[in-house]
């Protein structure tokens, strides 16, 4: 017990940055007028300051680097505090769930994207081909549990389709593929009345192993539910992309991305890897596309256009491409931004482009760049 | 299927083909100097074709001059505004990126095409619904080898294939259309010689958005209508032309945007619900790079190790 409080006392700045954090980002989610909205950037853009200044942020990556489990448990702890705060609030709640499930669609991407080095314009239709396999197999009471699964699957069974021409093209030739995917399916969907057409489908509930996602969680809403369920699913695709990276698999996608032609020279199947990488990618935009849309309850074509596939672009390009840390904060600030700036509703669109515009004008690797592969600890420190 | 409808859809794909063509021009000139696709060219042609009608209504109000005079007036306006745009453009947010990944470039220009499409809807007074565009030409019916032509379709497809072989001429026959071959051919050569990089690359930015503004001038007075939304797809059909025919070279995009036509109108007689005809022509164009990897005229360079 000394020992931990000895440990806690060390750490105090970092564990101090970190709850701060996720106060800050609570009370970001539940501010809904303008004027507190103002003064909550204010007040945030006051503390950033205050922290970078002192050299803070730096010491949360020495706590993160060095001691692992500690680190964990405290974003853990800031995590559950965050969750009991906002218990009742649905849309908060809402909100926090489609970051965990937009992050995971970009770890899938990130594995394409940053790891192997496919670009991939068609990752709403591929999160749209999960929801939409999730809303027929609910209609005929498949088990659920199942049919998310189901959704992963049969996104990577259409991406199966691509892969000949993903193969034999690169660069400006493999984007067209994939934004002529993107463009086909919600065509193809708006016009296919099986799937509803425009007017998309209705989905139940979530229920599995007797667990009803549609009833309030220990009295508190039930998006919870959703909530929790997400975020696992987040943190064990997050856990598997760094095993996969850290791995022999991503040393060989890593080979394969920086100089093709010289790791096919020594020996790595290039197109084999290439469809690993592609098809999980797919996979877990698949799986999260099917949750996302069982917590909407309902799947229309408007929510996979060519657009969302840049929303998701954006946010791996934003995080730091093939950098899965970054992805998360990203996908906070691209989800959840353009909501809370609902008070200048019209405008918000254009802002957010610019947004984007000044961003990649003035930090080209993204928010977050990708710390190079290190291969012991210390590994660059002589 | 009719007969007498068959010339409409032959018709109507000439015009489209034209239109498509001018476009997939521009972003094969764009590659050919930069190595980049600058994405927000379909925005480009919605802001050209909306440069012409505030062109159009500023005029009709203050002066009365002939139709003709109008439609020229209109279109050079639109042409003028969007070269400097594409000028700027290229100044200030693709030359920038010049070592950047090509991605970054693509993601730049997708957001510049949004936030110029936003710009519209917001800005234009009452933008987010569609404009008419006025009818400046005639569209009394002719007969060509029994075909049954509108006056103001055969000026379009002449008009479009006009620009483009005047295009042509100007990058094959001047000194300027020299140096931009040069630069596309090796930038750093090209300077070594005392071409003015920076300059030859700003003017065929002008030049290719100046051919969307045109083009999208020339499809407002097809529909006679415009609305904020339209450069989306036609942008994303110009690139999957310019791809097909192979980046880089003019002949390919013409023969690329011709293709994209003629596989529309094809889907259009085919399937029984015509609005299928995009979903069939984009399973084409990538059946057509599973095929040739790098378009139909295939780029000769192959890697250097």
């Amino acid at each position: 017990m000394r020992n931990v409080i000895l440990r806690v006392k060390e750490r105090f700045v970092s564990i101090s940055v970190i709850f701060v954090t996720a106060i800050f980002l609570t009370v970001f989610l539940l501010v809904e007028d303008e004027l507190s909205f103002t003064v909550l950037m204010l007040v945030g853009g006051g503390l950033f300051y205050f922290v970078k200044r002192r050299d803070c942020f730096k010491e949360v990556i020495v706590f993160a680097r060095q001691s692992r489990y500690g680190f964990l448990i405290c974003i853990f702890l800031a995590l559950l505090t965050v969750l009991i705060i906002l218990r009742n609030e649905h849309f908060a709640l809402f909100m926090i769930a489609s970051v965990a499930l937009y992050s995971t669609v970009c770890f899938g991407l990130t594995i394409q994207l940053g790891y192997a080095g496919l670009t991939n314009f068609a990752g709403a239709a591929f999160f749209g081909v999960g929801g939409y396999a999730i809303a027929v197999l609910s209609s005929e009471n498949f088990p659920d549990i199942l049919s998310v699964l189901t959704g992963g699957f049969m996104a990577a069974l259409v991406g199966s389709v691509l892969i000949l021409p993903i193969l034999r093209t690169r660069g400006h030739y493999a984007a067209l593929v994939t934004i002529a995917f993107a463009l086909l399916f919600k065509t193809f969907l708006e016009l296919n009345d099986t799937l509803g057409g425009p007017q998309g489908l209705k989905i139940s509930s979530m229920n599995m192993f007797g667990w009803d996602f549609g009833k309030s969680f220990f009295g508190g809403s039930f998006y919870l539910n959703y909530v929790l369920f997400s975020l696992l699913v987040m943190v064990s695709i997050f856990t598997l992309t760094r095993l996969l990276e850290k791995s022999w698999i991503g040393l060989h996608w890593d080979a394969l991305r920086i100089d093709e032609i010289s790791s096919a020279s020594f020996g790595i199947n290039i197109s084999s890897w290439k469809i690993l990488a592609f098809t999980l990618g797919n996979f877990f935009i698949g799986l999260s596309g099917a949750l996302y849309a069982k917590m909407l309850g309902h799947i229309a074509p408007t929510n996979f256009t060519f657009g969302d596939s840049l929303i998701l672009i954006s946010i791996v390009i934003l995080g730091g491409i093939g950098n899965p840390w970054g992805v998360i904060p990203a996908a906070f600030l691209i989800i959840v931004l353009p909501e809370k700036l609902q008070f200048i509703q019209e405008y918000r669109l254009l802002l957010f482009a610019l947004l984007v515009i000044l961003v990649l004008l003035y930090r080209p690797d993204g928010l977050f760049k990708k710390a190079l592969r290190s291969f012991y600890r210390g590994w660059g420190k002589v | 299927m009719l007969l007498g409808s068959l010339d409409q859809y032959l018709i109507n794909g000439l015009v489209l083909g034209v239109i498509y063509a001018m476009v997939a021009v521009g972003f094969t000139l764009f590659f050919g100097v930069l190595n980049v696709i600058k994405f927000s060219h379909g925005d480009v042609l919605m802001a050209g074709a909306f440069a012409a009608l505030i062109a159009y209504i500023s005029l009709q109000n203050f002066v009365s001059i002939s139709i003709w005079m109008m439609v020229v007036i209109t279109t050079t306006f639109a042409f003028a505004a969007m070269a400097l745009f594409g000028a700027i453009v290229a100044r200030f947010l693709v030359l920038p990126l010049r070592g950047a990944p090509p991605l970054n470039t693509l993601l730049i220009t997708l957001m510049l095409g949004l936030a110029v499409r936003e710009a519209v809807r917001l800005f234009y007074p009452n933008g987010s619904n569609p404009k008419p565009f006025p009818k400046l030409l005639p569209d009394t019916d002719i007969f060509i080898f029994g075909l049954e032509i509108r006056h103001d379709s055969l000026i379009i497809i002449f008009g479009g294939l006009a620009a483009i072989c005047f295009l042509h001429l100007l990058i094959k026959k001047t000194r300027l259309g020299l140096s931009i071959q040069a630069v596309a051919q090796d930038s750093e050569t090209a300077r070594l010689m005392g071409i003015n990089f920076q300059k030859i690359v700003l003017g065929t930015f002008a030049l290719g958005s100046g051919l969307a503004a045109l083009a999208g001038v020339l499809n407002g007075l097809y529909y006679n209508e415009i609305n904020f939304s339209m450069g989306l797809l036609l942008g994303v059909v110009g690139f999957s032309s310019a791809v097909v025919g192979g980046l880089g070279s003019i002949l390919g995009a013409i023969i690329g945007g011709f293709l994209f036509a003629l596989l529309q109108t094809i889907g259009a007689i085919w399937f029984e619900v015509p609005a299928y005809k995009d979903v069939f022509a984009f399973v084409v164009i990538i059946a057509v790079m599973a095929w040739r990897p790098t378009g139909l005229l295939a780029e000769t360079k192959s890697d250097r190790v």
